[in-house]
């Protein structure tokens, strides 16, 4: 047995999983510890795989023993073992935050075997190497996405959920039309062979076609304008352990897929394709922040952002130069795990708080200073104030900006991080240093949260780390980036095995 | 308007289908089976057998079905789900890739060679999967009609 089944593994462990924790449905503590112990097992096992990864180079995988352009691969690079990490890093810390947040009446209606499938879709979608196959894995992460969101049943939920629903399928829908259509142009559905295969044709207009197909499934995805508002109605809507993996996972799974495509496949006529990727990333960014200062709900405030930093991470690709790409791929590492954390210090504030209502909200900073200062860390990091994590990641992207002459892009990165700040600060000084509107609320504040305190600190800790050791960070995104732009080498490492 | 009840009761079903109950879980045993090398498989098999499933529930009543089926469909759906993943795992032991079917044939006494292979048992594990998934939808509904 050797090291290539490390590659199956982030899918196979969360699926065994969320059916083993399906035949305990009623026993709730056997589910917790299943939740737990399976993802930080999950979590030892992506880290491995990033390790190996870097170490000895692409992994490739070929299921089932069938050779490459016609069976299913599982590739793993370094984007897709960085992207496994971040996903079980988001799992583990939803799991372990679950354990005191989720109510028992989720745990029956299958709230654990549905966290663990979406992290078997969102680990599958980022290591498959076949585009038939990514398709499914959008669906498996969809669906169970679909029944978290409406876990509890309160109309707002159902609301936001048709939105999400709708534009999803139709999202759906146009990837399934452009992987018809690549089809029949190429006549496979392995990635590295229509990359060689699309590169050769004589007719590129049908190329270009495809790829808009793509750039539009994949957009909506990943939330970017100028269909982004499923975002928004839906993801403040369900329990908050579920928005926090939501909010760093799923539209990074759109991300992820842009950036495959995009640097894989669709690389020969980036004049048009890269040049539309640029405005998207403009606009995103800038309809994000500017949605999220008129908001005063914290999760609403949160979703908004999602939508402005998709648009930075877009502009890494779009620019499409190495430092631009490092800068990209630094943006997601960044963003996955502020976002997610930031979604669990909302769910903390409104148990001590008793709101979401930044109205409603005052004096935490008085009564919880530990929770202010877990808050400000991922929310100065969120903004890009040095030395925490964000700083760096945008850094890069503008200084790619710059030197690419992008000064729109630039121009609008500069400005939305300032907005950014001053949204951050909008909360701070509402929920944390006003002084409490009621004298004393009459909230039961939950005792017990030692655990959830333990969580945030965590994921802020990383983020902490992630800026001040930044070099290895660096290094990694680094080599994700030169494989990115040398699509060869992940061409050679599918295909070229199969020939002895 | 007083809703109407759903009732179906009847001598001619009720022993009909005492006779049919075993023969379609046969049937759907068989559909499995064969799905080795000839049309069949899990899917089908296991429809069929939630169709005995339902046909209980027609003849009798909702606890009569959920008494013959003793576990929660959805702990099926589990039990199903976790040996369709197991099936994916024997041929790391003799240093296959991931997936790759493996045949054992056992040679028995009275009835000759016995295939076994893991394509059977993941196929067992979509025929258990698809009973407790069609019969968490019949029994939701007939959960709703009982209440």
């Amino acid at each position: 047995m050797d090291l290539e089944v490390l590659v199956a593994l982030p899918i196979i462990i969360p699926l065994l999983l969320g059916a083993l924790s399906l035949t305990v449905l009623s026993n709730h503590s056997a589910q917790r510890w299943l939740g737990a112990i399976g993802t930080a097992l999950l979590l030892l096992c992506s880290v491995w795989l990033l390790l190996h990864t870097r170490e000895v180079g692409i992994q490739v995988l070929e299921v089932g023993s069938w050779p490459a352009p016609f069976g299913i691969v599982l590739v793993s690079d370094m984007l897709g073992a960085i992207m496994v990490v971040l996903a079980s890093i988001t799992g583990f810390a939803t799991a372990l935050y679950s354990l005191k947040t989720v109510r028992k009446r989720f745990e029956r209606f299958g709230y654990y075997p549905l966290l663990h499938l979406l992290l078997a879709g969102v680990n599958g979608a980022f290591l498959t190497g076949d585009i038939f196959n990514l398709y499914v894995w959008f669906e498996v992460l969809l669906v169970a996405s679909f029944a978290l969101l409406i876990l509890g049943g309160e109309r707002a939920q159902m609301e936001g959920a048709i939105k999400y629903v709708t534009l999803n399928l139709l999202s759906s829908a146009l990837f399934l039309t452009a992987i018809g259509l690549t089809y029949g142009l190429v006549g496979t559905l392995n990635m590295a062979d229509i990359a060689v295969k699309m590169a050769s044709l004589e007719d590129q207009k049908m190329v270009t076609v495809i790829a808009s197909l793509f750039l539009i499934a994949f957009a909506i995805k990943a939330a970017a304008f100028p269909l982004f508002f499923w975002l928004p109605a839906s993801y403040h809507t369900p329990q908050v352990a579920v928005s926090a993996i939501f909010a760093g996972l799923l539209t990074k799974v759109g991300v992820y897929a842009l950036y495959r495509v995009f640097t894989l496949i669709f690389t020969a006529d980036t004049g048009f394709t890269h040049e539309i990727l640029l405005w998207i990333a403009i606009f995103t960014m800038l309809t994000g922040v500017l949605g999220a200062a008129a908001q005063f709900e914290v999760r609403r405030i949160l979703s908004f952002h999602i939508i402005s930093q998709i648009g930075y991470m877009i502009l890494g690709l779009a620019l499409f130069t190495p430092l631009a790409l490092i800068g990209g791929v630094f943006y997601i590492m960044h963003h996955i795990i502020v976002k997610a954390n930031l979604f669990l210090v909302a769910g903390l504030m409104y148990r001590l708080g008793g709101s979401f209502e930044l109205k409603k909200l005052g004096g935490l900073y008085r009564n919880h200073p530990g929770l202010a200062v877990l808050f400000l860390i991922p929310a100065l990091s969120l903004a890009g104030v040095p030395p925490l994590s964000g700083f760096f990641a945008k850094f890069i992207l503008i200084k790619a900006g710059v030197e690419a002459s992008a000064w729109w892009a630039v121009g609008v990165a500069l400005l939305v991080g300032l907005l950014t700040l001053f949204s951050m600060i909008k909360i701070w000084n509402e929920a944390f240093w006003k002084a409490s509107p009621e004298p004393n609320p009459a909230v039961p504040a939950p005792t017990r949260n030692a655990l959830l305190y333990w969580t945030i600190g965590l994921l802020a800790a990383m983020t902490v780390c992630i800026g001040l050791f930044a070099q290895p960070i660096y290094q990694m995104a680094e080599m994700a980036a030169a494989q990115l732009l040398n699509p060869a080498g992940y061409i050679e490492a599918v295909l070229g095995g199969t020939t002895p | 308007m007083k809703p109407r009840r759903f009732n179906m009761r009847s001598l001619i079903l009720n022993t009909g289908s005492s006779l049919l109950l075993p023969l379609l879980v046969l049937f759907s045993l068989f559909l499995l089976l064969r799905g080795h090398d000839e049309p069949g498989g899990g899917f089908i098999g296991g429809l069929v057998a939630a169709a005995a499933v339902a046909l209980k529930l027609f003849a009798e009543d909702y606890k009569a079905a959920r008494d013959m089926l003793r576990v929660h469909p959805l702990q099926l759906v589990g039990i199903g789900l976790v040996l369709a993943a197991v099936a994916s795992l024997p041929p790391l032991f003799v240093g296959e890739s991931f997936f790759t079917a493996q045949w054992w044939s056992l040679d028995l006494p009275i009835f000759g060679e016995l295939k076994l292979s893991t394509p059977l048992l993941f196929d067992i594990g979509v025929f258990l999967g698809v009973i407790g998934t069609v019969l968490t939808v019949v029994f939701t509904l007939a959960e709703a009609e009982h209440s």
